[in-house]
């Protein structure tokens, strides 16, 4: 909007930019390079789960869950940070 | 109903909600210890739960164009959260899906993951920028992004292309649930199923189908987690299925190498090569976020800060229901392979015999022993969950349960892709295109005829039980992601992309996707490096980036104010940047 300085619109876009791709890294992670490993992380079994494969029946599931919700609060604080959060 | 009131009052009415089914789950049970027939306990669950959705429907009518395609955008974050989950998950996720992960094991997986990680896409990439532009629709944020009618049109053709089928699959499933629990004619079933689903939408659009999407949630969560908890409460004596099924694993695995199963139900990349793994689960995400039906869910929250919120919650109550999926498919195998495999046919346990009467599980004495070996035994996906509360002796009033719960997760889904097919064609098309002048009356008028014209249309064409319109559903996200994840996101995060380069890399990526769907389908074309048809998107997707990037930057900038125009849905502050009646 108008009200907000060119400036500021910038700074507070590219804090915005940095936060998308810290997040897309764990997304990145989480949904490919973990299952790339499957066969090795197999060989752990913890309460009867082979962890490989615990990853993409749970634990990648969890980290989705937990990363949206951490998105949003961080992309709040940063929005806030700079003046731009809604009224 | 007061409107203030209502949503003042949500963790009230739903608790009482809930609290009512549960009391309602209970008294069929004393009715059933009685001695009342299965037959009125099914009819009992199928139809008090559509008229429970139809009620709500209808108190929920509306007059307001922005009730009836945003819900007014008073929808809280959370309810907003449960409502996308039911409108998420169709009746194949409540269904079928432990059953394919029954059969496919590990592989089977790359549904799991597929289906939850795109949510992440959802809330960093796009729900909160889509909420602030305000939109009602997604073709109207491509038509004003990317200048005019035809962007618009082209995000029109994706739109149906993918959510056409997937509706008429939804209304498929809620026949063959309907006359499977009412021994009702399927074509008779599916037209209970559409009376269903137009009670639901017609009459309030978007605002009454968010709160029978709430409603239906409730009902779907509770029935598929009563099942599962309680055959792990039998076969372990803890009632934490998710948990539980860790130890069933390692017990399964140990069967498996006595009894000489190659294929082991941990064991990765069998059915899929690791190239089709992950290429489905990088389909089934970008896909995710491109669909319609579920980025629209996201324009009626009431703030921007609500929208990245209720991504979250959508995530988590979609959660609840995949992470359960593959303990389903563990307690089945374990049973499977403790209780039926290796028994005399002649006395196989009763489920076995009963579903095996209506054909959806096959035992064929394959050497003539007598004693049924593994692979002499071939069960439908459906089975899975269908036959559970019996595998873990519940009464029938849990498979009554069961098949309301499957009915909801059905009527939901197909209740919001047919307001996104429906409003896609009363306000792009009519409205924006056709008659701008027409007033609020008459638009809502067009949109109920709309809405009931494919409702119907889709309806009779499952109805004929198209076997192509059912196995094309799995297209649907390839098709999405490749017609309108680029457009979208390049939308948002680069300035640059223009007209030229978003229209060229919507129909690039599309057509690229269809190229290769219908052409290894029905030509007899050869898989490209492999790729299974299913996975088409990896060739759409990066097609429709680099048309996008290319064409943009051949051709001239966007304007100063389209530039500035993405700034302003860039920061959450200033309200709606496009203000609708």
């Amino acid at each position: 909007m108008s009200d907000v300085p060119p400036e500021k619109a910038a700074a507070h876009w590219a804090k915005t930019r940095s936060l998308m791709w810290t997040c897309l890294t764990i997304w990145f992670l989480a949904s490919f390079v973990v299952h790339f490993f499957v066969a090795t992380l197999n060989k752990v079994v913890i309460l009867g789960f082979p962890i490989g494969f615990y990853m993409a029946g749970q634990g990648s599931l969890i980290i989705f869950v937990v990363l949206i919700f951490w998105y949003a609060h961080r992309q709040n604080a940063i929005d806030e940070e700079f003046g731009v959060a809604e009224d | 109903m007061i409107k203030g009131d209502f949503i003042s009052n949500l963790g009230r009415i739903y608790g009482f909600y809930t609290g009512g089914f549960i009391a309602f789950v209970l008294l069929l049970a004393v009715l059933e210890q009685m001695g009342v027939p299965n037959r009125i306990i099914g009819y009992l669950f199928v139809f008090l739960t559509i008229a429970v959705y139809a009620v709500i429907g209808i108190l929920a009518r509306t007059a307001q164009v922005s009730e009836y395609y945003v819900a007014g955008r008073r929808v809280p974050a959370l309810y907003n959260g449960m409502a996308t989950a039911s409108d998420w998950m169709s009746g194949a996720s409540f269904v079928g899906m432990a059953g394919s992960l029954y059969i496919l094991g590990y592989d089977g997986l790359a549904f799991v993951l597929g289906w939850t990680g795109g949510y992440v896409l959802v809330a960093v990439l796009l729900a909160p920028y889509l909420r602030k532009f305000g939109a009602f629709t997604v073709p109207d944020f491509l038509a004003v992004r990317f200048g005019g009618n035809p962007a618009r049109v082209a995000g029109i053709i994706v739109l149906f292309a993918c959510s056409f089928t997937y509706v008429t699959a939804q209304i498929y499933a809620t026949g063959i649930i309907a006359s499977r629990f009412l021994g009702l004619q399927f074509e008779v079933a599916v037209f209970v199923g559409l009376i269903g689903i137009l009670l639901c939408s017609m009459l309030g659009g978007m605002r009454a189908v968010t709160w029978t999407q709430v409603a239906q949630y409730i009902i779907l969560i509770i029935a598929y987690l009563i099942p599962v908890v309680w055959l792990s409460a039998k076969i372990t004596g803890v009632p934490i299925p998710q948990i539980m099924y860790g130890g069933i694993l390692e017990k399964i695995t140990a069967i498996e190498k006595t009894i000489g199963i190659t294929k082991a139900h941990t064991q990765p990349f069998t059915d899929y090569n690791m190239l089709n793994y992950f290429a489905l689960i990088l389909c089934l995400m970008l896909g995710t976020a491109s669909l319609p039906h579920i980025l629209m869910r996201y324009f009626t929250t009431p703030s921007v800060r609500d929208a990245r919120i209720s991504v979250g919650w959508s995530l988590l109550f979609i959660f609840l229901l995949y992470f359960t999926a593959p303990s389903y498919a563990a307690f089945a195998k374990y049973e499977v392979l403790t209780n039926v495999v290796g028994q005399q046919i002649a006395s196989l346990p009763g489920w076995v015999k009963a579903w095996g009467q209506v054909g959806l599980v096959t035992v064929t004495d394959l050497n003539k022993d007598g004693i049924l070996q593994w692979a002499e035994l071939k069960i439908n996906t459906d089975v899975i969950v269908l036959a559970t509360p019996e595998i873990a002796g519940l009464p029938y009033v849990v498979a009554g349960l069961v098949a309301a719960g499957g009915l909801a997760a059905a009527l939901s889904t197909a209740d919001g892709l047919l307001l996104a097919i429906a409003n896609a064609l009363s306000h792009d098309i009519y409205y924006k295109m056709v008659d701008p002048q027409a007033d609020a009356k008459r638009r809502l008028i067009v949109a109920r005829v709309l809405l009931i014209v494919v409702a119907v249309f889709a309806a009779w064409l499952a109805s004929t039980k198209p076997s192509d319109i059912l196995s094309m559903v799995a297209w649907a996200f390839s098709l999405a992601a490749s017609g309108l994840f680029p457009a979208l996101v390049l939308g948002v995060w680069w300035k640059r992309a223009n007209t030229a380069g978003a229209v060229a890399g919507m129909i690039a990526g599309f057509g690229v996707c269809l190229y290769y769907l219908i052409g290894t389908r029905y030509f007899g074309m050869p898989e490209w490096f492999g790729v299974k048809n299913i996975s088409a998107g990896l060739f759409g997707i990066p097609v429709a980036f680099v048309v996008t990037w290319v064409v943009s930057l051949l051709t001239q900038a966007p304007s100063k104010e389209m530039m500035d125009f993405v700034d302003r849905i860039r920061v959450p502050r200033g309200g709606p940047v496009m203000q609708q009646d």
